[in-house]
């Protein structure tokens, strides 16, 4: 049995189901993220975990205890908000002991616990602040320092740091993981950044309309989505649209162009996606396969250059780096792209 | 020109307010013929019946505020928490001492408590005193319900309560410890309020026989000159050092700096 296991949950309001049949089991230790667009149920999952919803059906257990039969208040998991939640009457170091207050743990204790948090999270000279006296980045680390100060069993996080400007969600989503990972809390992180679930955790799950469409590592997720939802939620994908000519050797046709895949495919029309940075500008060793195509759009991101170029009836995006010494392609130009059939993904339903 | 006619306003406005008072304020200062002199404050201040109904009202006023915070703190909080959408109908009841005369409420309370009834709380001084306080409650329901509900307004209701319960807090640990510390301000704001209701209130003291300030203000109004204007002048103070204690409360309280 794993640290955590949620088996058939389900959560209905009215004749509205939100989640169903969400099923995951996570391991002592774990960093899982729930990643999903708005409205997918990734947060009511969550707080049905943290006891604030109560499941229509379903169990969830916790080192092998029933937490259904637990209030919130006595299920000794930590949780971090989207809008911090500090308590604005109590300064730092109180916000930090108010768990262990609670608790009645002893002020020696108390008081060498939360030096130690504040330190973890590199505020050890802000204690006696007040809440509305720090910037938004500081308060969601006295908001973890506090939810970790009580010990809880389990961490949840919901979509902390969409509140904070881009730098600081990038250096603050390092300090979260080097601080889970220093800890070894099993934790569950709810966000709609792809980028913030793919960097931090060591699994995903992909929700979309209540379910949970993948559940995998990163890498699985990002190189090997297996609906159509994921494929097009995580990372950019260009779909083409393909018949199979030979399903033992993945011999297919897309738009006129043969590729040859090297693997098993079912019969007829298939959906088939590639990675924009699988396709290489020009000829390239290892990829085999070159079509040719019109430029229809230019995006400078920066070190990276996105293009999307007309094949048949597909537009096929790819990126090329920048480089200062030589200008990318004109919109309305003839481009050659070449990439390796075995970089195709084959997309189900 | 626009201007003018603004400063005009303005001056009628306080010319209405203040010329009463001014005046009052003279003429309780004229009890000694020909000069300006304290003796209407004195005779009032030494009066023991001033004591005893001041200070009988001053306990039944902090009574009633602690009646008051306790009773609508808890219900606003859940109100706002769990029942969102029965807040209107709450707050209509809460309006309802505004439309209703005390002298419906407190013949209600004597026909539903006298002795012959089946709680006969008139029946004793203490009984009545609770009764008294629970018409100064009624009394005060719209502005202590107002002002805590607009202190809740301010604040992250649910968020908070949520926080608070995954660090293992229970439902007298959040009010005592998070709520209301963060809703005192407005707390205090209604009870001042409350205060000054309490201290003036007539109809209700009256009418169920307690020694309590108001009908004393009206028996001295009844019998002498000075003493009146010198006591209505002292309730004026004492509302408006009620009001002042408000801001100086919310301009004082640390945590609220930001918000301001």
């Amino acid at each position: 049995m794993a640290f955590l296991d949620i088996e058939h949950l389900e959560k209905s309001y009215g004749t509205t189901k939100v989640v169903k049949d969400f099923n995951l089991a996570v391991d002592k230790g774990e960093f899982v993220s729930f990643l999903g667009p708005s409205g997918c149920g990734k947060t009511t999952t969550l707080r049905m975990v943290a006891g604030f919803e109560t499941p229509s059906q379903g169990a969830i257990h916790i080192d092998g205890k029933d937490m259904l039969r637990l209030r919130p208040n006595q299920r000794n998991i930590g949780m971090v908000f989207q809008a911090y939640a500090l308590f604005p009457n109590l300064t730092v170091a109180q916000n930090v002991a108010f768990g262990l207050k609670v608790a009645g743990t002893d002020k020696g204790v108390i008081a060498e616990r939360v030096a130690e948090m504040l330190e973890t999270i590199g505020l050890p000279e802000l204690g006696n602040r007040y809440p509305f006296q720090l910037s938004g980045g500081q308060q969601q680390r006295v908001a973890l320092a506090r939810a970790l100060a009580v010990r809880p069993q389990v961490l949840l996080l919901d979509e902390p740091l969409s509140a904070l400007d881009a730098k600081i969600r990038v250096s603050l989503r390092g300090e979260i993981r080097a601080i889970q990972q220093k800890l070894g809390i099993t934790t569950i992180y709810v966000t709609h950044d792809q980028e913030e679930a793919l960097s931090m955790s060591d699994r995903i799950v992909v929700m979309h309309q209540g379910i949970a469409d993948q559940v995998g590592t990163p890498f699985e997720i990002y190189n090997r989505p297996t609906t159509r939802f994921v494929a097009n939620f995580v990372g950019t994908l260009t779909l083409l649209e393909a018949q199979v000519l030979d399903p033992a050797t993945g011999r297919v046709s897309i738009g006129g162009v043969e590729a040859t895949l090297g693997r098993r495919l079912p019969k007829g029309a298939v959906t088939l996606a590639v990675r924009p940075e699988m396709v290489s500008l020009g000829s390239a060793p290892g990829r085999e396969t070159e079509v040719t195509g019109r430029i229809v759009d230019v995006d400078f991101l920066g070190s990276v250059i996105r293009l999307r170029a007309q094949i048949g009836q597909s537009v096929l995006a790819f990126d090329t780096f920048n480089n200062s010494h030589a200008n990318p392609p004109k919109v309305g130009s003839e481009v050659t792209l070449s990439l390796a059939a075995r970089d195709l993904l084959l997309i189900g339903d | 020109m626009t201007k003018l006619w603004s400063w005009l306003a303005l001056a009628v406005g306080l010319i209405y307010f203040f010329l009463p008072l001014i005046g009052m304020t003279e003429f309780s200062l004229k009890m000694r013929r020909g000069e300006y002199s304290f003796d209407a404050y004195r005779a009032v201040l030494e009066d023991p019946r001033f004591q005893q109904t001041f200070s009988y009202s001053v306990f039944m006023a902090l009574l009633t505020i602690v009646f008051g915070v306790l009773l609508v703190v808890p219900t606003a909080y859940w109100v706002r928490l769990k029942l969102p959408r029965i807040r209107p109908y709450i707050e209509f009841i809460t309006l309802l001492p505004l439309v209703i005369p005390p002298i419906v409420i407190v013949f209600g309370y004597i026909r539903l408590y006298n002795t012959s009834s089946w709680l006969p709380l008139t029946g004793t001084a203490m009984g009545t005193n609770l009764l008294l306080m629970f018409g100064y409650a009624t009394l005060s329901l719209p502005y202590m319900y107002r002002a805590v509900d607009t202190g809740l307004r301010s604040i992250d209701v649910g968020t908070l309560t949520e926080a608070a319960q995954s660090l293992g807090a229970g439902w007298v640990t959040i009010l005592a410890r998070v709520i209301l510390p963060n809703v005192l301000v407005a707390v205090l704001s209604g009870a001042f309020l409350t205060f000054a209701i309490v201290i003036g209130e007539f109809v209700l003291a009256a009418l169920l026989n307690r020694p309590a300030f108001g009908p004393y203000l009206q028996l001295m109004g009844a019998n002498r000159a000075y003493e009146p204007a010198a006591l209505a002048v002292i309730a004026f103070a004492i509302t408006w050092a009620c009001m002042g204690l408000i801001q100086l409360i919310t301009r004082f309280s640390k945590h609220t700096k930001a918000a301001r």
